[in-house]
């Protein structure tokens, strides 16, 4: 227990664990956070999601399928840890489940090559992306995306040199105990070194920095009072509950 | 009290504006050209707003695909974005379009959760002005207007100054302006945003929570125009002070 503690209290930048977090970690309810800058999604990214909007892509508003990644940042109020309860708004019936890979930045990334850009990584988390879902991705949507407690993600970063294959990992989503989505990040139009590539050449990635690879297909749906739990091996196992909004 | 953040002989300061000088807090003064500014606040959530004026929407009504509004068009930056008073703003080689946008911005100075209209105004610590630069060529219709439009690198000029909210008694009565190498070339009034600071406070709060140091861009009026490198581009509002920015080429150093 107090070695995770010290992983996460460790500095942006130097937030990777430098050895495997210890296997048991029972009596812990709740985690803070892991120490994340500034935490980047991406829109699409898996082939079968972006897929499964058929034509659409080509019609209005769209037009056209998306050409360069498509980002989104979800805010510092967005973070909650493992354990965590969130507030599912009184406005919406269910979320959406974003269950994804989380890569932490370890170096200032801009303009990196492809074959360099694992370097730059420190490690790797898990994130539980959460959305209202919504209709259209024409605009970005601080109301749907961005609101308080929406993006739990942990219960620690992995250091990067425990994950060799970043782009074959398993993401096996249970919610409430019974087996949601299952997908592997082998599906992504951009693998993680890819990704990190074509976002650095626009915007510098700082040490401490998240940038989600993306949801996999047919995210699944969650209410308040379910159990949320996703796990990507090596890293670990991510819960959190979702609960009622509370009064105004 | 106008307050700035600024590097000099080795290290940051606190700096506040006497007369045409700034004096640091040991009582040293010093003239705009010898610091260095950097963006007057440490940026926590950067907010900005999109089509918040009505001529500007006229302005941009050709090329979008939904015109009708039902909510703010509001969209999230990162701090790589940031750039302060006197920086240089790279123009991307390819860029065939890209413009300024002179924003009155707002700075967060307490929690504010689900709070009224009646009572946004006090969760204002101040105002600074932003130049939110944007590159047209990369725009793509998804969460539009994309990041890498809207977030790159030094494309978000920010300040000189940090201004008390309580000299700006009406942050609605506000010239602001645009001078391209002297020349004015964007120039509204904060009078005609969509959607007023106490309206923006509202519905954002109304779904999150904004904490100290957030900012709020709240978007730009009508008058945009190509900028090219070694142009000089002035954002004005009246009271809160003028931020100069320069363009330079995108030289590639990888």
């Amino acid at each position: 227990m107090l070695v995770i503690h010290e992983a996460l209290a460790c500095p942006a930048g130097r937030a990777a664990a430098e050895d495997r977090p210890p296997a048991v970690w029972h009596g812990l309810t709740a985690f803070a956070p892991p120490p994340i800058a500034t935490a980047y999604g991406t829109l699409l990214n898996h082939r079968e999601a972006l897929a499964a909007l058929g034509e659409t892509v080509h019609q209005p508003p769209h037009k056209a399928p998306p050409q360069a990644p498509v980002l989104y940042i979800k805010p510092r109020h967005c973070l909650a840890g493992h354990g965590a309860a969130v507030e599912v708004p009184a406005d919406a019936e269910v979320l959406e489940v974003g269950a994804q890979l989380g890569i932490v930045i370890g170096r200032e990334a801009c303009r990196v090559r492809d074959a360099d850009a694992l370097a730059f990584v420190a490690g790797y988390t898990i994130c539980s992306d959460l959305s209202v879902p919504h209709p259209s991705y024409y605009r970005p949507s601080l109301r749907y995306k961005a609101r308080d407690g929406f993006l739990p993600l942990g219960p620690w970063i992995l250091a990067a040199h425990h994950v060799p294959r970043p782009d074959a990992l398993e993401v096996v989503v249970h919610i409430d105990g019974r087996e949601a989505q299952r997908y592997s990040t082998a599906g992504m139009q951009r693998g993680v070194a890819r990704l990190i590539a074509e976002v650095s050449d626009f915007m510098t990635l700082a040490p401490g920095d998240l940038l989600m690879l993306g949801a996999g297909p047919s995210a699944p749906l969650a209410r308040a009072g379910q159990t949320v739990r996703i796990t990507i091996e090596p890293i670990g196992t991510l819960q959190h509950a979702l609960v009622a909004e509370g009064p105004a | 009290m106008k307050r700035a953040r600024i590097a000099w002989r080795g290290a940051v300061h606190a700096a506040v504006a006497d007369g045409d000088a700034l004096r640091l807090a040991d009582g040293t003064r010093l003239a705009e050209d010898e610091v260095v500014w950097l963006p007057p606040v440490v940026p926590g959530t950067i907010i900005a707003l999109g089509i918040n004026y009505a001529d500007h929407k006229k302005e941009l009504a050709k090329e979008l695909t939904i015109t009708s509004k039902d909510e703010p068009l509001a969209f999230l930056k990162g701090p790589n974005a940031l750039v302060g008073h006197r920086g240089r703003t790279r123009r991307p080689a390819d860029a065939s379009f890209m413009h300024y946008e002179c924003e009155l911005t707002v700075v967060i100075g307490r929690h504010a959760k689900r709070v009224k209209r009646a009572d946004a105004l006090h969760y204002v610590a101040g105002y600074t002005i932003a130049n939110d630069y944007a590159i047209r060529d990369y725009l793509e219709n998804w969460y539009r207007p994309n990041l890498r439009v809207k977030n790159r690198d030094g494309c978000t000029a920010l300040g000189p100054w940090l201004v008390d909210a309580a000299d700006v008694p009406d942050p609605h009565a506000l010239e602001l302006q645009t001078l391209v190498n002297g020349e004015r070339r964007q120039h509204g009034n904060t009078r005609d945003l969509i959607d007023d600071v106490p309206a923006l406070i509202e519905y954002l709060s109304s779904f999150m929570t904004l904490a100290p140091g957030d900012l709020i861009l709240t978007g730009t009026p009508e008058g945009v125009s190509n900028v090219l490198p070694g142009d000089e581009v002035v954002c004005e509002i009246e009271g809160l002070g003028r931020l100069v920015n320069t363009i330079v080429a995108d030289e590639r150093n990888t």
